[in-house]
């Protein structure tokens, strides 16, 4: 059988590897990956249902240049009027959308941009996604920072003048479990003022657990809405459940916890679709949690390895761009999260239409900031999830935001 | 007429009756925004305050501007009472604004939520001035519970629609015995006019200005218009208006006694 996805598989056994072909050519050693396993929660919740049919019966193809027109000329954005801002009929609307999406952004957050960092503490992964560097079958350098390492991590951050830090790990309960998760958020607690994680989807109980350890906020990507899609690249592992990881926002708001964030990997299926389900999925959590705090996130697909294979389904920044104007003219009040993938000619822009939060000083990769930061050498690091665009660090980026007209905000939480 | 004519607030007195926003511009302008709007009340954010050195919001407040610290953030009384004495903590003072909102789509007060929190805080010395949706019921409530002022929504925080709860807001001002403070929804000069000709004590605003082409300007706009709606009041003449005209020829005419 062929090697499909990884052409760097020298440190793999030679059962690692057949194990690893027979689950990417024959689909009926898969799990069902629409069942639960064991130990996972079940939520009553309809939330699934609406999202997905009204994902299934979007065609983007079917709207005009009429009805983007006629929504447009409607006070308020309602679902048909999403839809058709997301069609590519409204590709040559896309200036009256960026600026009737301004006035919105102003109207609700002003000239603010919230600033804030990720902080990956380790890059251990049971999952086998194939469009992902950090996939289990990927020979990269693992690493899991302990306690002393992920306060120094802090420490550089916090120093750097940081006040919001969103705590990452790869997908692995075995090497990063939700103790050592919520260990590292106390640290957080210490030098930040606020802190969200972008972890494995977990239960209830665990969510509350992480919520107590001072964590408010949780960001889950569902990487596609596309269940059939979903399947073939999520081919092994607890992330191949494909309504567990759809729960894990109302899970982690029943565990208490102030905000959620999601987002397709814009790329992976009909992008158009995917981001109808994204803002619809965050829409309905708000209507029945109208407490809840919602964000949206805007990854594309960026070059990786196995992208010929993959076949990713472009999305150019012109697209993007329409899909967050959509966004925010669909959820005025909804944050939206614009991260270090995109270039800085974009994110300067895309502040001054739609986006209310940017991330700066980034790093990817495990165990680096002071290298990143200070340039001070450290062989002990892991490897990088994925290539950024933009490197500005902290002091650039407060500068620079300053400087387009924008008012940088560090912090706008009490943990209460 | 105006060194007279003070708003009262919990025993403290203001002249100006337009009280800013801080929460959606640059800090930079916040300094000339005052100066241009005569405002001697600014709100902020705890939770935006709450933040370390690099820039904090209270550096770019005037000497001399009370500040009105908001409890925005919180979903029940009991946050909104601690966010209130984290602000004395920051030494913010004893105002107070509660905000409390359990609808991040609107940020609709929740009144019942409101009035617990203002007992309680008002119990613990604060001059707590409630962001309340207009109910006539609700507003006695936070009278007997303490409030120094009360402070009904125009219409949805943001959307500077104006007056959309003009008549509700007419009958606290004409029923309630303290400052009724026309807060949220107030897009334009005119509008923060009116409602001070309608007899509010005083208009918040703060989106209305952050979207301005030019916010000094704006801020100066403002001004002028609550001090002429306040005129107005003051000579009478909007509540003519207001109430309708009278007929020339009276109705009890007839009587002979």
């Amino acid at each position: 059988m062929d090697n499909n996805y990884i052409f760097d598989s020298e440190g793999l056994s030679e059962e690692a590897l057949k194990r690893k072909h027979k689950l990417e050519n024959d689909p009926s050693c898969r799990t069902d990956h629409m069942k639960h396993m064991e130990g996972q929660d079940r939520i009553k919740s309809d939330i699934f249902d609406k999202v997905m049919e009204q994902f299934n019966s979007y065609d983007p193809a079917a709207y005009t240049a009429k009805d983007v027109s006629r929504a447009l000329q409607q006070s308020t954005i309602g679902v048909e009027e999403f839809k058709a801002l997301l069609s590519p009929a409204a590709e040559p609307f896309l200036e009256q959308m960026a600026e009737r999406a301004r006035i919105e952004t102003r109207k609700h957050f002003g000239n603010t941009v919230y600033l804030f960092t990720p902080l990956y503490i380790a890059n251990y992964c049971e999952n086998y996604c194939v469009y992902c560097g950090f996939n289990c079958y990927n020979k990269i350098r693992r690493m899991k920072l302990n306690t002393e390492q992920i306060e120094h991590e802090m420490k550089v951050i916090a120093d750097s003048g940081m006040e919001e830090i969103l705590i990452l790990t790869g997908e692995s309960k075995a090497m990063s479990d939700v103790k050592y998760i919520g260990e590292a958020c106390k640290l957080a607690r210490k030098y930040f003022r606020m802190v969200g994680v972008e972890i494995y989807p977990v239960n209830v109980e665990d969510y509350k657990y992480l919520h107590e350890c001072g964590v408010d906020y949780v960001t889950v990507f569902q990487e596609t809405y596309d269940n059939v899609r979903y399947e073939q690249l999520h081919l092994a592992g607890h992330k191949r459940v494909f309504p567990y990881r759809f729960e894990a926002q109302e899970r982690a708001l029943m565990g208490g916890m102030r905000g959620i964030a999601g987002s397709a990997l814009l790329g992976l299926s009909d992008f158009r679709k995917d981001a109808l389900a994204t803002a619809l999925h965050m829409y309905y959590l708000q209507r029945k949690y109208p407490h809840a705090e919602i964000s949206l996130s805007c990854p594309r697909l960026r070059p990786i390895v196995n992208n010929d294979k993959i076949d990713p389904l472009d999305v150019g920044e012109r697209q993007l761009c329409q899909v967050l104007c959509a966004y925010r003219l669909f959820l005025p009040f909804a944050g939206i999260t614009v991260s270090s993938r995109e270039s800085k000619s974009f994110r300067d822009g895309i502040v001054k239409i739609a986006a209310t939060k940017i991330s700066a000083g980034v790093s990817t990769g495990i165990g680096d900031h002071e290298s990143k930061y200070t340039g001070k050498e450290n062989p002990d690091e892991g490897d990088e999830q994925f290539e950024i665009a933009d490197s500005r660090s902290f002091e650039t980026m407060y500068k620079d935001m300053s400087d387009e007209g924008l008012q940088p905000v560090l912090n706008d939480y009490l943990y209460v | 007429m105006e060194n007279n004519d003070k708003l009262i607030i919990g025993g403290h007195e203001f002249t100006s009756r337009f009280i800013l926003g801080s929460g959606k511009y640059s800090l930079s302008l916040i300094k000339a925004a005052v100066e241009h709007a005569g405002a001697e009340l600014i709100t902020l954010a705890v939770r935006r305050a709450n933040t370390k050195e690099h820039e904090n919001i209270l550096d770019h407040i005037p000497q001399g501007v009370t500040l009105l610290p908001n409890t925005s953030g919180a979903r029940n009384a009991e946050e909104a009472v601690r966010i209130a004495r984290l602000a004395r903590e920051l030494g913010c003072g004893d105002f107070v604004k509660i905000e409390i909102m359990r609808d991040t789509k609107y940020l609709l007060p929740d009144n019942a939520e409101t009035v617990k929190a203002t007992e309680i805080l008002a119990n613990e010395g604060f001059v707590v001035m409630p962001y309340m949706y207009p109910d006539l019921n609700t507003a006695r409530d936070l009278v007997n519970a303490g409030a120094a002022s009360v402070m009904p929504l125009a219409s949805p925080i943001g959307s500077n629609k104006g007056l959309a709860t003009r008549d509700f807001i007419q009958i606290l001002i004409d029923e309630i015995d303290l400052p009724i403070i026309v807060d949220a929804g107030i897009g334009r000069p005119s509008q923060a006019c009116e409602a001070m000709e309608m007899g509010a004590a005083a208009v918040m605003s703060n989106t209305a200005l952050a979207t301005a082409g030019d916010l000094p300007m704006m801020a100066d706009a403002f001004r002028k218009a609550v001090e002429a709606g306040r005129q107005a009041y003051l000579s009478g003449l909007g509540r003519v208006l207001v109430r309708g005209a009278s007929p020339s020829d009276t109705l009890t005419g007839f009587l002979r006694d």
